[in-house]
């Protein structure tokens, strides 16, 4: 996600990094290939120039020159920028005792309405309100079947009447009411903008129906019509968020900074993949970040604490304390992978600054990682409690378990062994520098077989070069430890 | 007949022409060709997702041709050719098999609207007195094949499908021997949007596209990749990993009927050498028309 951007972005910014000092000639130079890259990414032409302008104005200041690192100084004015841009957002559903509350999303054709509309009630359902769905998109053949299918899977109620659009939202309160269902969430067929009819139908649904609030859907992917087609629905029917769509691809996603910028309007919710669950609050902090291409650290901050949520509490301290005594087994990386599927190893990927690049192309993590968790399950308990017990003859039938190679078993393991030393040094860190080698990990790739030896064990900041002192102690440390 | 043709892109082109006309105003304008009008140049063709690339190869010829002139007719023609000559030559029919059925693969990511398009492919075909077979591949979206069912049936032709969550590759099997067996002229393979990411989803969309080359020699002798005409530059990326994968012929772009420009497929013609085979101008069935460059680069400033 806005991997572009990033790109992009890092190697406009590299070059002023290189710089040892600042001027308003080369801060203009980098800010052009920011500019590029942004236009690339599909934000809109006139927030671009806008944007860049505020920054220069910003970065040319004196305060700015005086400072030490002032390429560092420029990505915080870029980042400010961009936070400022694209929020702030209330990730909140407004809800009312008196009557159900009624959200209606609109659209483009295509723009993923209907599948909005579903995983917006299952966020509801999670969050322990009582949704309904209604089918008004009487265009579209199937939509209607679509919704119910949908609704089906993730058991909401879903309403329908063959009649006109109008009539089947108006006549949906009423059956809410009396399903006592507390939410209402209207999927009304896609529409272009420009179609006098069909919005003015938009329009007759607000006012009869009055809706507490409306989504407009936007495809992460669309172009620099993102504006004008935020700015129409928006004049139409007073928007009350935006939620973007597909945003699990490799779209640049320029859209998230066009929209609010053209129409204030906010993001509200993101969606990242097909399945239901995928719906996520957008952050604007997050993505300024990983537009910056300081990755999603928050991201997996969040989403460390989600997985270990799972773990039972004393199980996590069993580890700890494993961990700690460096007794790190194959049992528990078994646990802490299958715990990362679940999570969805692209999810990860995809927020860990870059390990995008590091995945060759055409290779699915998640069936790599696969492939490992087979090796380990075609182990016997002991084999995972201690693995240095595995010889020849066990790597073999390992290897026919697990319908892999035996070179393959062998690699892996060695790889696991690399892995431990690493947990080792990992179980002595603070969260952040465990942050950091979780972003190493990745480049490690140990669901890539081969490509572990890349890898580096630097437990401290690995991007400063140490001076010669630092190495000698370094050193000495070592040599006490190995005497004792 | 062409001059109707050359109407409905007009109409469809509205807000195109919108845009560009501000190019044409632009070339219509008094002055010289200085930093100013390059800009302006510029910002119209960002506007209309023309891209970094081919903007800055139109804007820069521009600059080195008329550097310092008058503006005049003479800019005019010479961005229009510029703008023509990205488009490219080739043939932009359907080709067809010697031998019956011509297979057809239709792909894209979600939402572009590879349903509709098909319903439209279809009905043009059976207008040409064509015998033609659909086949419902898209088995993972709730309610795709009803989708594509219901227009089969508006149409009046035959459809081959299974249920929800079946496998795609044995739909394409089936059709393939269903349009032998029956000496249907065109098979349609719909298939399920996926973005171009997804490799276990373009994995499958390659089985697909074997399994159909393995029934019926040659085939799938089309593979169109539908683009929607409000993407911006990511539909590059889109037509580079769907040609990867099944060596995607041609381009339908839709959605045309909306203020959407479709400027990508100047860039995507450039890096790929993809052209665009058929446009989609509106949700009736009739809203599909063959791609003409001539009349799409003169709606542009008309």
């Amino acid at each position: 996600m806005f991997e572009g951007i990033t790109r992009g972005l890092s190697e406009a910014l590299r070059k002023l990094r290189g710089r040892g000092r600042l001027t308003p000639d080369n801060i203009r130079e980098g800010l052009r290939e920011v500019r590029r890259a942004f236009l690339e990414a599909d934000v809109n032409f006139h927030v671009v120039n806008q944007f860049i302008q505020r920054v220069e104005a910003k970065a040319t200041g004196q305060e700015v020159l005086a400072r030490v690192d002032p390429a560092e100084q420029i990505i915080k004015i870029v980042y400010d920028e961009l936070v400022a841009l694209m929020g702030p957002v209330d990730p909140r559903i407004p809800q009312r005792a008196d009557r159900p509350v009624v959200l209606m999303l609109c659209g483009l054709q295509g723009s993923g309405k209907t599948t909005t509309a579903a995983k917006l009630a299952l966020t509801l359902k999670e969050r322990g309100r009582k949704p309904m769905l209604v089918a008004a998109d009487l265009q579209r053949p199937g939509a209607v079947e679509q919704l119910q299918t949908l609704g089906s899977q993730i058991e909401v109620p879903v309403y329908s009447e063959r009649t006109t659009p109008v009539d089947v939202c108006r006549n949906a309160i009423t059956a809410a009411r009396r399903q006592l269902c507390d939410s209402v969430i209207l999927d009304t067929a896609g529409r272009l903008q420009i179609d006098q009819q069909l919005m003015q139908e938009l329009q007759r649904i607000d006012t009869l129906v009055q809706p507490d609030e409306i989504y407009l859907v936007v495809d992460a992917m669309i172009g620099q019509e993102a504006a004008n087609v935020a700015k129409a629905f928006n004049d139409a029917l007073e928007l009350n968020a935006c939620i973007l769509t597909k945003l699990d691809g490799d779209t640049r996603g320029g859209a998230a900074l066009s929209i609010k910028a053209v129409t204030g309007v906010p993001i509200k919710f993101i969606g990242v993949g097909e399945k239901l669950d995928k719906l996520e609050e957008f952050v604007p902090e997050r993505m300024a970040g990983r537009i910056l291409g300081q990755g999603d650290l928050m991201g997996v901050v969040e989403k460390i604490a989600a997985i270990q949520k799972q773990i039972s509490e004393e199980e996590l301290k069993k580890q700890q304390e494993a961990l700690a005594k460096g007794d790190f087994t194959l049992d528990m990386f078994r646990q802490q992978f299958s715990l990362l599927t679940k999570v969805g190893m692209k999810d990860l990927i995809s927020r860990i600054p870059g390990m995008a690049e590091m995945i060759p192309e055409g290779e699915d993590p998640e069936i790599a990682l696969r492939r490992v968790q087979g090796i380990i399950d075609s182990m016997t308990r002991q084999e995972r409690a201690r693995p240095e017990i595995i010889d020849q003859s066990r790597r073999r039938r390992i290897a026919r378990g697990a319908g892999v190679d035996v070179a393959e078993v062998g690699q892996f393991l060695k790889q696991f062994e690399q892995m431990r030393q690493l947990m080792r040094q990992m179980s002595q860190m603070t969260l952040w520098q465990r942050l950091k080698m979780v972003a190493g990990l990745g480049q490690m790739g140990a669901f890539l077989p081969g490509g572990l030896d890349k890898i580096q064990i630097k437990p401290a900041d690995a991007s400063r070069r140490k001076s010669a002192r630092e190495r000698a102690e370094e050193r000495k440390r070592r040599n006490k430890k190995k005497r004792r | 007949m062409l001059r109707w043709l050359s109407q409905k892109i007009r109409s469809g082109l509205a807000k195109t022409r919108g845009v560009f006309t501000g190019v044409f105003d632009l070339l219509r304008g008094k002055g010289k060709v200085d930093q100013a009008f390059l800009d302006e140049l510029e910002k119209r063709l960002y506007l209309a997702d023309v891209g970094t690339q081919a903007t800055s190869q139109i804007v820069e010829r521009v600059r080195q041709a008329f550097r310092d002139k008058e503006i005049s007719g003479e800019v005019e023609t010479f961005v229009k050719q510029q703008l023509r000559e990205l488009l490219g030559h080739e043939e932009r029919d359907i080709r067809w098999s010697a031998t019956k059925p011509t297979v057809i693969l239709v792909a894209g990511v979600n939402g572009s609207g590879k349903t509709t398009t098909i319903a439209k492919l279809a009905k043009r075909f059976q207008d040409q007195g064509k015998k033609v077979l659909l086949a419902a591949c898209d088995t993972f979206r709730a309610a795709a094949v009803e989708q594509l069912t219901v227009w089969a049936q508006r149409i009046g032709c035959d459809i081959v499908k299974q249920q929800q969550g079946a496998n795609p590759s044995a739909v394409a099997f089936d059709a393939c021997e269903r349009a032998k067996a029956r000496g249907y002229d065109v098979l349609i393979v719909d298939t399920a949007g996926r973005l171009h990411t997804q490799t276990h989803l373009m994995k499958e969309l390659e089985k697909i596209y074997h399994v159909v080359g393995r029934q019926i020699p040659g085939a799938p002798h089309e593979v169109l990749l539908v683009l929607d005409a409000t993407t911006g530059q990511n539909a590059l990326q889109q037509a580079e990993q769907f040609t990867k994968v099944v060596r995607c012929s041609g381009i339908v772009l839709t959605k045309l009927d909306g203020t959407a420009k479709g400027g990508a497929i100047f860039a995507i013609k450039q890096k790929l050498g993809l052209p665009v085979k058929f446009v989609g101008v509106g949700e009736q069935l009739d809203d599909l028309e063959p791609f003409d460059p001539d009349a799409f680069v003169a709606a542009l400033f008309e």
